[in-house]
């Protein structure tokens, strides 16, 4: 039997006051089982990102409830809220900026491990067993964060995430910052994880391609709304709604948008 | 892209002394042995009573007596100790109450956060030199009022950019990661705050030095800072004062000494800004590589004289040679729309940003042939040419249109500037513009701000904008990358309209290849500043590549409509200045061959017809090296999905070297 690790129920979200009030989730409700990745797309302002801050509690909602392994987080106080923060972790988007760059990888890492008196040197092993889940070699954690590349800084903020040992991790948008052979780079390393530690998570992302090649299920978000929700397989085969099947027909697939005057490389 | 390739790939700061800062570091250590060694030397001497008073310069007295009749040159000796002791007192509690006080306020979370921001506002409004007279005049005179006076009132000025740094470094991802991860707030401030911000803290210690040696100065000179019997250079420059009409010498020795302390403050408070700042690093001096001279003559004749753009051979260079662009040749033939596909810095877009006389400051060009229709673009080419002949659209349209400015006046800008049309005439043909690039009501927008447009609209005016002059030649650098995928396929439909419309060739930037291949007629794939290969675009559609490289990009792009997982490239590109002297691949291929490492392969017409510089594809005669290829490239795909992503292929050890050496 699966458990069911996070679950929104009537997520409501809006900024601002009075006229210039902004409804950002309209009564959102997801649910996610444990060693199940859901891939999340929708186009900006779709509401991806602010359902992302809801889940991990940097925004609260208005109305509705988080459940994580049942426990509620809405209702939750300041504490729990920061008991309940280190079992959902986030991988963000720029792994430029998600790295402090006057901080050994070791460091960051330790801190994620304890971070009230984390040091690299306490945690020798537990880092180098992170670096190995993500496969970089352990004499990387001596090192700061400028001396990797694109793909390695994310792998590294994705060892950072698993330090905490969470339940749940929410990715957002965490490949759309790197060029296309990095981004295979890192979706390996999700893959590898999402079959070796029955990884649970919100795969957040505007490039259905992406999407695709990660998640087991898939929910399509539009003007702060889930439209479609289901297996991965039969949305990209049979997609229901009218949203889903435009943004599918969008993706350039290659195929030239018109017909071809008859062009060859000159010889 | 294209200033990232400028970029030096390491971006820890290091500190490069200016010129500037070693004189102020210089002069302020002669100062320091001066307060160090005066008093012992020259004590005596600025004690003593019973010189001659009010004696003018001499070669006894160099800067004359006081009314007292004591030397001027040996007290304002003896003063450096006093006077640079007050300033770093008062520098001291400055800094130290500042900055505690603005770092109390960012811990103390939102609510206190926000009233003490605004405190701190009206404490900064206060003159410092006014409040600190109030505070001397109403508790007694004297050194020690004085030095905490001015500490105090300069504090405002410490805690408010303690404050904002720390609010801007907070707002990075690093910190609120560790703030999910659950890490205090005092740590976070130990641990990510104050590394990240202390380099301009240093930078206003400097300045708040001088300024509070002004300061100081200044209340000593206006009788309520130092008293009798003690004395700093402000207190005799006072007593100078008295008598300066008939006498000036007394008064230019405190001068002078204040200037040069001030002098070097400010000095160092500049040169530690400078030599502190990101944008001043990179720039390594290297030797002459070994210089790969272009036998390349990629570029083909008869192509090349009907075209509409020709490059042949084009180099961009760093101010120390480093080749960014390592010579590319392409010609475009009118009407046609020709891809250029690669990773960032690969150089594409420098290479058609030089097609543009559009690159950045420190970079140039060269080529053997570069021109667009009959303009030559190796000199210096008319600039009304270049804006009409030209048009160009960028990535990202809300950085493109200058966001104070009405849409009418920047569409109509380069006809009537350019052109030589009249107002009327110009609005007329932009409305038609922004009609045909489908921009919904094209009369309002045209008195609307570019905020107020969505980010489609804004791209769609951004192309109608390119196409009002009628351009030969259409660069669209990165299009659609900041675009919804919806509205990227409007705006890929809506260039193609323009190229049938008044066959306009396009050169199309993009590292998305799907993107590429929909569009484009002919597609060149470049690494590492060189062209790798050139083909058809229903080559690439098929996927019927024939360089190692373009094989792996494509391996690597998922697909919407397939399950086959992306194949990442083990390695990554080398950085321009470590360009291996054969194959800039070879490092990363999977078919490397020993003279891969030595000689640089030509573009070449493969069996396919497609061009490719790759020293295995590119043998026609050997028949058995295309089908190696075919079989590598699945192959590696398969043990990627199998294997734990890392090390897979053997060539990994070799690219993983590399990428050692490169760091």
């Amino acid at each position: 039997m699966t458990t069911r690790v996070l679950e929104l129920d009537g997520v409501d979200v809006s900024f601002g006051f009075g006229s210039r009030r902004k409804h950002v989730l309209h009564d959102v409700g997801l649910t996610l089982d444990e060693g199940r990745t859901l891939g999340l797309v929708g186009e900006s302002g779709s509401g991806k990102s602010t359902l992302a801050k809801v889940v991990v509690g940097l925004v609260r909602p208005a109305a509705g409830r988080i459940l994580i392994d049942g426990e509620d987080m809405a209702g939750a106080g300041r504490e729990r809220i920061a008991r309940l923060r280190r079992r959902i972790q986030l991988i963000p988007q720029d792994p430029y900026a998600s790295l402090n760059p006057r901080m050994t990888v070791g460091d960051a890492l330790a801190e994620a491990i304890d971070p009230l008196r984390g040091r690299a040197e306490a945690h020798r092993d537990t880092i180098a067993a992170l670096l190995a889940k993500v496969s970089m070699d352990a004499d990387a954690a001596d090192r700061y964060p400028h001396a990797f590349s694109g793909g390695q800084r994310q792998r590294i903020a994705i060892a950072r995430a698993l330090a905490v040992g969470p339940e749940v991790i929410v990715a957002d948008e965490v490949t759309s910052a790197l060029d296309c052979s990095v981004q295979a780079e890192v979706l390996g390393v999700l893959r590898d994880l999402r079959a070796s530690m029955r990884l649970t998570m919100l795969f957040i992302s505007h490039d259905l391609a992406v999407v695709r090649h990660v998640s087991d299920e898939v929910a399509v978000m539009s003007g702060g709304r889930i439209v479609e929700h289901e297996q991965r397989d039969r949305i990209f085969a049979s997609p229901q709604h009218d949203y889903t099947k435009l943004l599918l027909a969008s993706v350039p697939d290659g195929k030239p948008l018109r017909e071809r005057r008859g062009t060859a490389v000159s010889k | 892209m294209t200033v990232a390739a400028v970029k030096p790939a390491a971006p820890r700061r290091r500190l490069r002394p200016t010129p500037g800062l070693i004189a102020g570091l210089t002069v302020m250590a002669a100062l320091l042995l001066l307060a160090l060694v005066a008093p012992w030397i020259w004590g005596d001497e600025a004690e003593a009573l019973g010189g001659t008073p009010y004696l003018p310069s001499s070669s006894e007295h160099w800067f004359g007596t006081d009314p007292q009749g004591r030397d001027v040159l040996a007290r304002t000796l003896v003063a450096t100790r006093t006077t640079l002791l007050m300033c770093f007192g008062a520098t001291a509690i400055a800094a130290v109450g500042g900055i505690g006080l603005g770092a109390a306020i960012w811990v103390a979370g939102p609510r206190v956060r926000e009233i003490g921001q605004r405190l701190i506002d009206v404490m900064i409004s206060y003159p410092a030199v006014l409040l600190a007279m109030i505070v001397a005049a109403v508790l007694s005179p004297g050194a020690v009022t004085s030095v905490v006076a001015i500490g105090l009132a300069t504090c405002p000025a410490f805690a408010r950019l303690t404050t904002n740094l720390a609010a801007n470094i907070a707002a990075r991802d690093f910190v609120s990661t560790a703030r999910l991860l659950g890490v205090p707030p005092l740590r976070l401030l130990r641990r990510h705050i104050v590394p990240n911000i202390a380099e301009p803290l240093l930078v206003l210690v400097s300045v708040a030095f001088t300024v509070s040696l002004k300061a100081l100065s200044g209340l000593s000179f206006l009788g309520i800072g130092v008293q009798i019997p003690s004395y700093d250079w402000g207190k005799l420059l006072a007593d100078g004062l008295q008598d300066i009409y008939n006498n000036p010498a007394p008064v230019i020795g405190p001068s002078v000494a204040i200037v040069l302390a001030g002098l070097a403050g400010g000095l160092i408070g500049d040169g530690l800004a400078a030599a502190l700042s990101p944008n001043e690093g990179g720039g390594r001096a290297r030797g002459d590589r070994a210089k790969v001279k272009a036998a390349l003559g990629a570029l083909d004749a008869s192509a090349a004289a009907g075209a509409v753009a020709v490059a042949d051979d084009l180099v961009v260079s760093l101010p120390d040679g480093t080749r960014l662009v390592d010579g590319v040749s392409l010609s475009i033939a009118p009407g046609e729309i020709v891809g250029v596909v690669g990773e960032s810095g690969s150089g594409k877009s420098l290479t058609a940003m030089s097609l543009a006389k559009l690159l950045p400051e420190p970079l140039r060009s060269d080529a053997a042939q570069l021109r667009v229709g009959d303009l030559d673009l190796t000199g210096n080419p008319s600039r009304s040419r270049l804006a009409t002949e030209i048009g160009i659209v960028y990535q990202d349209p809300s950085s493109s249109f200058n966001p104070v400015l009405k849409l009418g006046g920047q569409l109509t800008e380069t006809l009537r500037v350019h052109g030589g049309v009249g107002r009327g005439e110009a609005r007329r043909r932009a409305v038609e513009q922004l009609k045909l690039a489908h921009v919904t009501h094209p009369e309002a927008r045209m008195k609307q701000y570019p905020h107020e447009l969505s980010g489609g609209q804004r791209q769609r005016a951004m192309i109608a904008s390119a196409m009002l002059t009628k351009p030969k030649l259409l660069i669209a650098d990165e299009p659609t990358t900041a675009l919804d995928v919806t509205v990227q396929a409007e705006v890929l439909k809506l260039l193609l309209e323009a190229n049938e419309r008044d066959g306009t060739a396009i050169l199309l930037i993009s590292h998305d290849i799907a993107v590429v291949s929909s569009v484009c007629d002919r597609v060149l794939v470049m690494y590492s500043g060189r062209l790798v290969e050139e083909l058809t675009a229903g080559q690439l559609r098929a996927k019927d590549a024939q360089h190692p490289y373009t094989r792996a990009l494509l391996a690597a792009t998922p697909a919407v409509d397939e399950d086959t997982e992306p194949a990442s490239i083990p390695g990554r590109p080398p950085q321009p200045a470590d360009r291996p002297a054969g194959c800039a691949f070879a490092p990363r291929c999977a078919l490397v061959r020993p003279v891969c490492h030595e000689e640089r392969p030509l573009l070449r017409i493969t069996g396919t017809g497609s061009r490719a510089a790759c020293h295995v594809v590119g043998e026609p005669a050997e028949a058995g090296a295309p089908a190696a290829v075919e079989a590598g490239a699945p192959a590696a795909v398969h043990e990627t999905s199998d294997v734990p992503a890392g090390p897979v292929l053997p060539e990994q050890g070799a690219a993983q070297d590399a990428e050692e050496t490169a760091r």
